[in-house]
């Protein structure tokens, strides 16, 4: 019985077509998005403009950082519902300590810390209760909201004048930064984020989470902690772009970014995740954030009202997951 | 030499007494099958040695040492590997990274890829597989492949005791070969297996020796050679099994029920033809995969044809553009071999999932009629002997022998002329099995014509009049059933080309026709 034994690879290789759509379905969507704009308005320079890429970038941030958190999630099979809950929630808190009059620093790192909190919660519900993530997060999304309105005693907080509330201006002080300050967090954290993914053991261990979770399990991973990091990690993600949020309307305002959630995992999705977990990436996510940015922003220039945006990225999501789908029906046929 | 012993190990499940009372001694270097009917305990045993589960009393012991392990990791690290029935691989990720999940090399958190390359590659060596290389994505590989990885995990791990629970039951006979090859490999180099399967000849080929769980208890162990077959097939059921298939009189002719003339739905079903009368039952053998399941789905509109006719009752129909809703209207009915995916709707009641496709039977105007759809459902329980407390049980929570008589019941219950199952007795115990038997031969008698699909050779030939072999998307001719033997039915279903890979598929299914 024992010796070689041929063993035939199977035929059901990706071909070229699927690995151009993988790698590189992004970045044409994103071309062919600012492409159409350009064309479209009458002055093509003032759409590719410094200042417009400036202003189409510092409205990304928020979106962006989101996506950081979510691709983690959505790559371990999970999903996060509560996002803009939380962005409303962790605007309102930094914005409390603001007026308050705790040092920013302590403000900001108070912002943060809250978005990681309840990120600790879902996640706690997740696997203490064995609520799946959809309906746990579903209810953090109504708590969080009414947490934050009850705190803020229902209206906006202002804030005084301090650095916070530059981190997301279009333009910077100094000017040398030309994007702004929050804009090269992002960017930052993403490639840290990336990093961690791709190298470390967590990284990889968040991929076999999402790509079987029974197979994990019986690898002795530690599945229910691995969880707990992964909602509290991209907590803190979208505890960030509260204070983002905060700091771009320079109040903290517990009504804002109702829905932000759908734009973040939309812009996961168009990046090439899969809800059903085991794929997505950083780049992809970015990339997809800045497809709809840059789409909005087109509608804008072209004076179109908002419901043709909103159809239209409704459609891009559509199509984004359908050539997904295309993929994996010949990848898994 | 012991390397792991077993005494008293018992195990509940509320009211579920699942083990109770198993001994085993493993040796090294040996391969021990344990096989039992589906429900004896075999499952819950591996998922306690592999630290999954928890027993309630009894003594684990590996090298002399106790054994207790709380989590899946303890095991791993106490040098125990599970595989599994279905392959537990990441499908995502590289060969790499599934070999070493759970152990990846690193410093600080820090993936070291070199080291996790030099150590897969170390690994992979003693298979000679130049094809599996470290970074290659498990999705893009064979089956027979990916066990290989998957064994190859269990090395890794430093794994001196494997339990592989029935690890043949997803593979086609050529990866079986395969993977007996392996264990072979495994058991030279001094690793201990613990082999769970029901398929006989298999055990019979791979093993040294067995234990015999029944009811939860093991009821004998030993060395294989000293045992005769039959023997074992009595520890299984605790009763000599006779009498399995009712007696009936053999039908020829009859009114032509259903006439299917070159049925094709690409790419799996080519070509089929045949005639089904009134009152008979026509045999469709054929291996995993020849196009036998599709063809049905075919008939049945389930999945689209692309070319044929049928004609049903002197009316003749196009086989293109069918739909299950036109075809329940014509009279068929369907069992589908995937009774948890498909054939039941596990969540709803039992007389639900029974009144299902005929409400007409108890609503008025859409509006249903709670007691009346009980009362016809308690009928149907009464006469399949289905084991419910009542109707509005949810199915879930029925043995898979009394789900796959509601799924029956509910052909019934639509009062179909033609049915048409795939697979009526798969994943069944064989307490049930005979009643099912019983109940398809009491449909031919009220002259319903039955098309029966089967992998499992003895219920064809103890059930059918005539039997048409699948091959490759090619329907035979159906003959009547004493013009063939189980051997020409193999040899027709393997096309008659590659007779000596013949010998594993049919004693896998002669194996189970004697269990």
């Amino acid at each position: 019985m024992v010796g070689e034994i041929k063993i035939e690879t199977t035929s059901a290789r990706p071909g070229l077509l699927n690995l151009w759509l993988a790698r590189l379905g992004p970045f044409i969507g994103l071309i062919l998005v600012i492409a159409m704009f350009a064309l479209l308005t009458e002055s093509p320079g003032r759409y590719l403009s410094p200042f417009n890429l400036r202003i189409v970038l510092a409205q990304t941030v928020i979106v962006a950082l989101g996506a950081i958190g979510m691709t983690m999630i959505i790559v371990s099979g999970g999903i996060d519902l509560s996002v803009g809950s939380v962005i409303a929630l962790s605007s309102v808190v930094t914005a409390l300590m603001l007026r308050a009059g705790y040092p920013p620093v302590t403000a900001v790192f108070a912002g943060v810390l809250v978005g990681g909190m309840v990120g600790l919660v879902n996640s706690l519900v997740i696997t203490w209760l064995r609520v799946v993530p959809f309906i746990a997060t579903l209810g953090m999304l109504g708590i969080a909201r009414g947490v934050a309105k009850w705190i803020a005693g229902q209206q906006t907080v202002n804030v005084p004048q301090t650095w916070v509330n530059e981190l997301a201006v279009t333009f910077p002080t100094p000017p040398w930064l030309l994007l702004a300050p929050g804009v090269w967090v992002a960017v930052l954290l993403a490639i840290l984020t990336a990093v961690i993914l791709r190298n470390t053991v967590f990284g990889r261990r968040v991929f076999a989470l999402g790509s079987n979770e029974a197979a994990a399990r019986a690898c002795g991973i530690p599945v229910q902690r691995l969880k707990l990091w992964i909602y509290s990690l991209a907590g803190l993600y979208f505890g960030l772009a509260g204070v983002t949020q905060m700091s771009r309307l320079r109040q903290g305002d517990p009504t804002v970014a109702v829905g932000a959630e759908l734009d973040i995992i939309a812009a996961v999705v168009i990046g090439g995740g899969s809800l059903s977990g085991g794929e997505g990436s950083i780049l992809g996510s970015m990339i997809g954030a800045l497809i709809m940015a840059f789409l909005r922003n087109g509608c804008q220039q072209m004076g179109w009202p908002n419901y043709i945006q909103e159809i239209i990225i409704g459609g891009i999501i559509v199509i984004a997951v359908a050539i997904d789908r295309f993929r994996h029906s010949r990848i898994y046929a | 030499m012991t390397v792991l012993a077993l005494s008293d190990v018992a195990k509940r499940f509320g009211p579920t007494i699942a083990l109770d009372g198993v001994k085993l001694e493993l040796r090294r270097g040996e391969v021990h099958a344990l096989i039992g009917e589906n429900g004896a305990g075999k499952t819950t045993l591996v998922n306690i040695l592999a630290g999954a589960l928890q027993p309630d009393r009894g003594r684990l012991e590996i090298d002399g040492n106790v054994y207790a392990p709380t989590s899946p990791l303890d095991a791993r690290r106490s040098g125990i590997a599970l595989i599994h029935q279905e392959l537990s691989l990441a499908p995502h990720l590289t060969v790499a990274e599934n070999i070493l999940m759970g152990l990846e090399p690193s410093h600080w958190g820090w993936l070291n890829r070199e080291a996790a390359r030099r150590k897969t590659l170390e690994v992979l060596e003693s298979f000679h597989h130049p094809e599996i290389r470290p970074d290659r994505r498990v999705a893009d590989l064979s089956i027979a492949a990916r066990q290989v990885v998957e064994i190859c995990r269990a090395i890794a791990a430093r794994a001196n005791i494997v339990l592989m629970d029935e690890p043949t039951s997803s593979l086609q006979r050529d990866d079986v070969a395969h993977l007996f090859a392996l264990i072979g490999r495994l058991r030279h180099e001094g690793i201990s297996i613990i082999y769970i399967s029901h398929f006989l000849e298999e055990v019979r080929e791979i093993a040294d020796s067995y234990t015999v769980l029944r009811d939860g208890r093991s009821v004998s162990t030993g060395p294989l050679s000293t045992v005769t077959n039959e023997e074992l097939i009595t520890d299984m059921v605790g009763r000599p099994v006779e009498n399995l298939f009712p007696s009936r009189e053999p039908v020829q002719g009859g009114q032509v029920m259903l006439e299917v003339r070159d049925l094709s739905a690409p790419p799996d079903l080519k070509q089929a033809s045949f005639d089904l009368h009134a009152g008979e039952i026509l045999g469709v053998a054929g291996l995993m995969g020849s196009g036998r399941t599709e063809m049905v789905r075919a008939i049945f509109g389930l999945d689209p044809a692309q070319s044929g006719t049928f004609k049903l009752r002197s009316r003749t129909v196009a086989a293109r553009g069918g739909s299950p809703t036109l075809r329940l209207l014509q009279g068929l009915g369907y069992l589908s071999e995937d009774r948890k995916g498909e054939g039941l709707a596990l969540a709803l009641s039992v007389a639900d999932n029974t009144t299902m496709t005929r409400f007409a039977s108890c609503s008025r105007w859409g509006w249903l009629d709670r007691s009346a759809q009980c009362k016809q459902t308690e009928a149907w329980i009464r006469q399949l002997g289905v084991k419910a407390r009542n109707p509005i049980q949810p199915a879930r929570t029925l043995s898979g022998g009394n789900q796959q008589k509601v799924a029956l019941a509910r052909l019934l219950h639509q009062d179909a002329d033609v049915l048409l199952l795939d697979e009526p007795t798969r994943g069944v115990d064989i307490g049930s099995k005979a009643q099912i038997y019983e109940v398809i031969a009491r449909c031919a008698a009220q002259k319903k014509a039955v098309l029966m699909v089967s992998s499992y050779l003895p219920e064809l030939f103890g059930m059918c009049d005539r039997i048409a072999v699948m091959s490759r998307g090619t329907l035979t001719p159906a003959r009547a059933v004493k013009d063939w033997t189980p051997e020409t039915v193999m040899l027709a279903a393997i096309g008659g080309r590659e007779a000596s890979a013949a010998g594993v598929a049919a004693s896998r299914t002669m194996a189970e026709a004697k269990g």
